[in-house]
């Protein structure tokens, strides 16, 4: 007990503050996630999570604030330094992201070739094995991402953020655009290679169903700051008019101040 | 009058903004693009496609301009009874100016355009960030490949165009103005130096490092959407074609003399 007491956070992210030009992304967000825990940050459109996954990874310069993986800071970082660290990273972007120059292949294994100098062959192979677990056909290796379905592009850019078993996974709206059965699919993909890596996750999602199959715990983020943080059990209860809105999907509430204006249309105008 | 002013600061302080992100992209480029390690397949996919598939194009804009050239000079050196420097004229003219400057303009249409097109299709679809997280730097495995491709292809491209104009020029000399095939070859040779053809070649070099600079500078800061990727390829294009006027200039100025 004492021991789990004393294990720091695998990422603590502390007073985070960013702004672009006059508008305050994210203001005093604080996140902690544990190792091997899996967190899905839920907010609406616009709201900063993007941007904070961002800044956890690099892509952004927070401008102020502190993020720490395995208790290590990593603002100021040098550029080998944030190498090394990102080489403990796995991220899937809202649309994939795969490079349309590379089929899928190469996509799929283009870190553990830079990293390892693997040649063509080995690499087609374990890109072979990769998206094998991942339930898509051999055929699929030598396609090119425009080539792929949306789901088959999710499902490769997975297999490209898990190849070389990153400690961490970032998965940026893993399920927006697919149909419930394919995001079912990828969930279960996401839940699967997550429990055989050990990885620590988190999801950006706005996909309830989604959050509810591979959450442990929910965050929500509202005017750039964590408003509510708990167990995916919880977030039916949490008291806080906002997330309550957000989780129960209900179009009038405080996080949208103004009810858009109906007109009524009369019944002949129906008719014709 | 205040209006006019304030916009006239606005219009000069965005214009030392840009200069000043083009001189850091330089900077980082060169710091980052031209050190290993190098990526082999990338440079030789560039030097397909920026020198290969150009080939065409330079060759058939160098013809028909070195065959215009021979006439154009054999009705104004006619009226002073010189047409026996046409062909003299042709080759200085194609080695020195029109082939460096003509094959540089088309490939900053074809090629500048090109890489702000994929460049910029890579940002707004999130594949540079992708590379950034797959621990590859873009100034190395994007810009550095096309920078090293720009500046080698190109005076392989001129000296080709070279060739190709002075040839239209012969065509024209021997079959249209009835000059006489060894003489017009002699005159084309005879006043030919290394230097007409090394100035050409260094030109060249710094107009395919230019066209290729700027597609990736505009594809790298390229705005967000479809709009985004169609300004950048179009601001790709016009500051290439100006730079490579003004570097013409230059370059010409430089070794005047």
């Amino acid at each position: 007990m004492s021991n789990k007491k004393t294990e720091p956070n695998k990422i603590d992210i502390s007073n985070l503050y960013k702004q672009f030009g006059q508008n305050v992304v994210l203001n005093n967000f604080n996140l902690a996630i544990k190792n091997g825990e899996s967190l899905c940050l839920i907010g609406t459109s616009g709201c900063g999570k993007s941007v904070a996954l961002k800044c956890l990874i690099g892509l952004i310069h927070a401008d102020s604030g502190s993020i720490k993986v395995d208790g290590q800071e990593t603002l100021g970082q040098s550029r080998s330094e944030h190498e090394n660290l990102l080489n403990r990273f796995g991220m899937t972007f809202q649309f994939g992201a795969l490079f349309d120059s590379l089929p899928i292949w190469e996509n799929v294994t283009f870190r553990l070739r830079q990293k390892e100098k693997l040649n063509r062959k080995i690499a087609r192979e374990i890109a072979g094995d990769i998206i094998d677990q991942l339930g898509l056909a051999p055929r699929v290796l030598d396609l090119y991402p425009a080539e792929l379905s949306g789901g088959m592009q999710k499902r490769a850019a997975i297999a490209r953020a898990i190849a070389d078993k990153p400690e961490i996974l970032l998965f940026d709206e893993p399920t927006s655009g697919l149909d419930p059965i394919t995001s079912g699919v990828i969930n279960d993909l996401i839940l699967n290679s997550v429990k055989r890596l050990g990885a620590t996750t988190l999801t950006i999602s706005h996909d309830m169903a989604s959050v509810r199959q591979i959450a442990d715990k929910v965050a929500m983020i509202h005017h750039g700051s964590i408003i509510w943080c708990g167990p995916v059990a919880d977030m039916h209860q949490t008291g806080i008019p906002e997330v309550d809105q957000f989780v129960n999907g209900r179009p009038y509430g405080p996080l949208t101040s103004t009810a858009p204006k109906i007109e009524k249309t009369a019944p002949s105008e129906i008719i014709n | 009058m205040m209006r006019f002013v304030q916009s006239l600061g606005a219009s000069l302080l965005s214009l030392c903004r840009m200069i000043g992100s083009i001189t850091l992209f330089i900077a980082l480029a060169l710091r980052w693009g031209l050190v290993p390690p190098f990526y082999g397949r990338q440079i030789v996919r560039q030097l397909i496609d920026i020198g290969y598939y150009s080939i065409p194009v330079v060759g058939l804009t160098t013809l028909f301009s070195g065959m215009v050239l021979a006439l154009q000079s054999y009705t104004g050196f006619a009226r002073f009874s010189a047409e026996d420097t046409v062909a003299t004229v042709v080759v200085l003219s194609v080695t020195r100016e029109l082939g460096p400057v003509l094959a540089g303009l088309m490939v900053a249409g074809r090629i500048g355009a090109s890489i702000a097109a994929e460049i910029g299709t890579m940002r707004v679809t999130d594949q540079i960030d992708a590379l950034d997280t797959l621990s590859t730097r873009p100034m190395q495995y994007l810009v550095g490949p096309r920078l090293i491709a720009g500046t080698i292809c190109l005076p392989i491209l001129v000296l080709i165009g070279d060739i190709i104009g002075v040839f239209g020029g012969y065509l024209v000399g021997v079959y249209r103005l009835g000059f006489n095939p060894s003489t017009y070859l002699s005159r084309t040779l005879e006043f030919l130096e290394f230097d007409d053809v090394l100035l050409g070649l260094i030109k060249a070099a710094i107009f395919g490092f230019i066209i290729a600079l700027m597609g990736c500078y505009h594809g790298y800061h390229s705005g967000r959407g479809a709009e985004g990727v169609g300004k950048a390829t179009t601001n790709a294009v016009v500051s290439a074609s100006i730079l490579i006027l003004i570097a013409n200039y230059t370059v010409t100025a430089l070794f005047f003399g």
